[in-house]
């Protein structure tokens, strides 16, 4: 018999995001936003989130689909990673991205699971998903950074009284196209730059992204700077299917004759944010696109590490990763 | 409250309660509030006996229903209709059901496994509108509009096995067979949308199916022959 199905909830099923921000503001940290599930069902079966009331956004069709706009593309916050694989718009101009969402889980969970879920989801570290409680979870201690914590998935930067990763293959590839987040609650919409969507502990340890309860992330829009650019994506994962990437990076250079006029880049996988590497970035500007100048940026990137017990061979992949990102293969 | 009384609020698909237009317009289940109980108090009530409640509210007929229906608004059932396998079926169905469970445990249709309940397997695996999914990772509910498809569907007009299920036979698919209808879910998907895939797309679209037995090969080869027509 099956044992752990979910605690019940009231659910919602509105088809406007008028409706849905009603519901947010009636709910407020009682409500769970809902898209693909892939996150959330977890959470739920394991009880140890248990919303009073769940709003499914699937049935929001203003949500859905890629448009093309003045400056680049718009995408809708529920779109599937699926879809964003195969979409020709996202192909040809933003491969990185699409490149990013086709390495996501597994087919069946690219087929439900949405760009929204992908970068809101929340972290890895085994200790707070099995409910312990640790600092991200309202308590006042880190079990990852004990001397036999298996940390060996956990950041070598930035750690802060917690050590979780951002777990999201499109984080990075968003933060590297420099994409604007379109957030909408009860009040009204801003917009935010990717980079500055992802918060680490030292902003607020209980949430990977700047969104609060009453904050619904309805799209993302990727300007036109890096469109037809040189793109590299590339995770390293214990299995190919199913897992969460020990690092991945994301790249997108724009070389003329040779030289690297431009590059934006950033990791995923080594702290509690996509790791944006604007060293790299400074540091590649005007060099010759070789071995030469990968192996220098690789270094770049990772100075100023500090790994756990067992993930000091995250410091060399992410070197690895990021010279072959800037060499381009 | 009795069950009528209790989804006597709600136009079934549209979600709309009568009794309360306006306010309750999106609530599928907020009629069932027991009035009596401040939301607090029931919060706490289910936080401290929701593993009971959920537990025998999934066993179908389990003395434990009526109970569970009774404490929590969220263990309500709605009477819903699902497209499966080409028909209608109307059945009950809790806000927090996962199409596995209505599937196998509501509508019999137990040939679609159930095995990490995590989205990391894929023994559950069932088409919705002709798009491989993880049924456990699927509330009912969003599937309300939508056609579904499991292993039993695929059965000619005369009982006879598909093709793709006829070329697992030849190929000796399945050893011990608990991953074989997600796998030919799977395949049935993938072959529907690429008749003639590569050997490269066949791994690709299959990754998302774990064999514990390890009958990959198998499972390849015989995808290969349905491809080629048998
Ligand atoms: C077995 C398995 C393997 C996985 N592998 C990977 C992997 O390799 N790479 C990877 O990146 N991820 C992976 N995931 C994580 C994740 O489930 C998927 O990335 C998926 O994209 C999440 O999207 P979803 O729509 O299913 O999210 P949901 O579960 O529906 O939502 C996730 C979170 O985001 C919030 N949310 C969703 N949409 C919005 C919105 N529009 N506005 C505000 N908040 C919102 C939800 O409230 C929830 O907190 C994996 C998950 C599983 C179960
Ligand atoms: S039972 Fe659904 S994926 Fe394993
Ligand atoms: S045949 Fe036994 S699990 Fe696949």
């Amino acid at each position: 018999m099956i044992t752990d199905m979910m605690t019940p909830f009231e659910l919602y099923q509105p088809s406007r995001v008028d409706d849905a921000l009603a519901l947010l503001n009636r709910y407020d940290k009682d409500a769970w936003k809902l898209a693909g599930g892939n996150d959330s069902f977890d959470w739920f079966k394991d009880r140890i989130k248990r919303p009073r009331a769940v709003i499914d956004l699937n049935g929001i069709a203003e949500l859905k689909g890629v448009r093309e706009t003045a400056d680049g593309i718009e995408i809708g916050a529920l779109t599937t990673l699926a879809e964003i694989a195969r979409n020709p718009l996202v192909r040809q101009k933003y491969g990185l991205l699409a490149d990013a969402a086709r390495k996501v889980g597994s087919p069946q969970i690219r087929n439900s699971g949405t760009l929204g879920g992908n970068v809101a989801q929340d972290t890895r570290c085994w200790y707070y998903r099995d409910g312990l409680p640790c600092h991200r979870a309202g308590g006042n201690t880190c079990y990852a950074s004990r001397p036999t914590s298996m940390n060996r998935e956990h950041a070598i930067f930035g750690a802060n009284r917690c050590m979780a990763v951002n777990a999201s293959d499109t984080a990075p590839a968003l933060v590297a196209l420099e994409a604007k987040m379109v957030i909408r609650n009860p009040q009204g919409e801003r917009v935010v730059e990717a980079k500055d969507f992802f918060i680490g502990p030292s902003v607020d340890i209980t949430r990977m992204t700047i969104l609060t309860p009453k904050d619904l992330l309805s799209a993302i829009r990727i300007p036109s700077k890096f469109a037809n650019a040189q793109f590299y994506f590339e995770k390293v994962s214990d299995r190919e299917a199913f897992d969460f990437a020990l690092v991945n990076v994301a790249s997108a250079t724009i070389v003329k004759g040779g030289v690297i006029e431009q590059s934006s880049i950033a990791c995923g996988g080594v702290e509690s944010v996509p790791r944006h590497l604007k060293v790299v970035e400074d540091v590649a500007r005007g060099e010759r696109q070789n071995d030469a100048t990968a192996k220098l940026v690789g270094q770049a990137a990772v100075r100023g590490a500090a790994p756990l017990n067992y993930n000091q061979f995250k410091i060399v992949l992410m070197q690895n990763l990021v010279a072959r990102a800037i060499r381009g293969a | 409250m009795s069950k009528n009384k209790i989804n006597g609020g709600c136009k079934s698909g549209g979600g709309k309660n009568r009794e309360r237009p306006g306010e309750e317009d999106l609530s599928l289940f907020s009629s069932a509030r027991n009035k009596f109980i401040s939301r607090r108090d029931f919060i706490k009530g289910v936080i401290s006996s929701g593993a009971t409640i959920a537990a025998l509210g999934y066993m179908p007929g389990s003395p434990g229903l009526s109970r569970a229906r009774a404490a929590s608004p969220g263990a309500v059932e709605r009477l819903i209709s699902l497209k499966v396998n080409g028909r209608t079926r109307r059945v009950d169905v809790l806000p927090q059901e996962t199409l596995a469970m209505t599937l196998r445990y509501k509508l019999g249709l137990t040939g679609t496994k159930l095995s990490c309940d995590r989205g990391e397997c894929g023994a559950c695996t069932v088409l919705i509108d002709d798009v491989a999914h993880y049924s456990c990772t699927t509330l009912t509910h969003s599937v309300r509009n939508r056609s579904i498809t499991t292993i039993e569907g695929l059965e000619g007009p005369s009982g006879e096995l598909h093709p793709v299920q006829k070329a697992f036979v030849e190929e000796l698919g399945p050893q011990c067979g608990y991953c074989t209808p997600g796998q030919i879910m799977s395949a049935v998907a993938l072959l529907k949308e690429n008749p003639h895939p590569t050997r490269e797309e066949i791994l690709l679209s299959m990754s998302g199916n774990l064999c514990r037995c390890g009958s990959y090969d198998h499972y390849f080869r015989a995808i290969t022959r349905a491809a080629q027509g048998g």
